[in-house]
């Protein structure tokens, strides 16, 4: 019986198939799916900030930041098995909620920027995308075969 | 003794905080009345301190489609209000301005989402107006912002600019009887740490 494991907000999670990873309602936060196309396990990541560095409360998670929550979930899965070489990522979110005037402050575009840093410098290849614009997402994360289903109050779902 | 973080709020703060949320509803809700022109009948909100996760939980869960409006606030105080209007309550507003309900709420025009972003806009001047009165304090609203979304996404912006300093806000769950329709609809107080510290302050509890 295939099981919907939930991420919650600055949370990741691993799995297998045939098990599912779900996260909801993405607004300008980032959910990121690395898949290891040879064995199959699947991470997702869910992130609200960009920089671990900006941190001033010292009550934080390591997974509410992009530059931290995605590295540490990579090495969970190759401590799991996942190989080097086969590993892809999809990224959904990064959505602007609330149109500022002044647009000072767009943490959905630093958000994506930053994880496709991350990534870049993991060597991992972004294979598909569904990011930006002004609408909230969740994401379905099918282990199964890699594929991510993107779904919106807005669109409806569609797949990447 | 200064306060870093929500964690540092002993029983005493949270009370007075509570009184604060239970004040400042009750004025931004009798500014709601009073605009729909409507007898209003106010249950005592239920208010706490929760964090983001927990807030979207009690507002009733990530995927609910609500309409956020988002208002910051300057001065004395800097932070957010955000007031979560859900469709019975939209309907009740869009009846009142435009003789029809709103069936979808994702679907509402823009002359709609301006009669509401003017509601909140009113309704958050109200709230402050109460604390400043209360705390002798100076503080300013922003122009509204709205969104009508999935309630996780519309809370991922104050999550996202308060998350930088932490992640507890002021929660305050109003039943309200507007003529004979019960409605409901949840106000978010997102002061900064400072803010905070100095509104306890001003009331004389720091």
């Amino acid at each position: 019986m295939a099981e919907k494991i939930v991420v919650g907000i600055s949370d990741w999670k691993i799995c297998k198939a045939p098990d599912m990873l779900i996260t909801y309602a993405l607004g300008s936060c980032i959910g990121t799916c690395i898949y290891d196309k040879n064995t199959g396990i699947s991470g997702l990541s869910h992130i609200m900030l960009p920089d671990s560095k900006a941190i001033t409360d010292g009550h934080s998670t390591r997974m509410k930041f992009a530059d931290t929550a995605i590295p540490d979930m990579v090495q969970e899965m190759k401590r799991r098995g996942a190989s080097s070489g086969g590993l892809v990522a999809k990224i959904a979110g990064g959505a602007v909620m609330f149109q500022t005037t002044s647009g000072t402050f767009n943490i959905g575009e630093r958000n994506i920027a930053a994880v496709k840093a991350v990534l870049s410098s993991l060597g991992i290849p972004i294979v598909a995308q569904d990011t930006g614009l002004n609408y909230g997402r969740t994401v379905t994360f099918i282990a199964e075969n890699g594929s991510v289903e993107v779904s919106s109050a807005i669109k409806g779902k569609v797949y990447i | 003794m200064a306060i870093k973080n929500y964690e540092d709020l002993e029983a005493m703060h949270l009370d007075v905080l509570k009184e604060i949320g239970n004040i400042g509803s009750g004025n931004a809700t009798t500014a709601l009345s009073q605009m729909l022109n409507t007898m209003v009948d106010i249950e005592v909100p239920v208010v706490e301190i929760l964090d983001f996760q927990q807030a979207i939980d009690a507002a009733g869960g990530p995927e609910k489609i609500v309409a956020g409006i988002l208002v910051g606030i300057k001065g004395d105080i800097d932070g957010m209000i955000m007031f979560l209007f859900e469709k019975e309550l939209v309907s009740v507003i869009t009846e009142t301005f435009f003789g029809h309900q709103t069936e979808n709420l994702v679907a509402i025009d823009e002359g709609e989402k301006s009669a509401l972003h003017e509601i909140g806009n009113i309704m958050a001047g109200s709230y402050v107006n109460a604390i400043s009165q209360l705390a002798d304090m100076f503080i300013d609203v922003d122009v509204p912002k709205m969104a009508v979304d999935m309630l996780g996404a519309i809370m991922s912006a104050p999550a996202a600019q308060m998350g930088q300093m932490g992640d507890k806000l002021l929660y305050i769950d109003n039943n309200i009887v507007l003529g004979n329709v019960n409605v409901r609809s949840k106000m978010l107080l997102l002061p900064t740490i400072d803010s905070l510290g100095n509104l306890l302050g001003k009331l004389g509890v720091l």
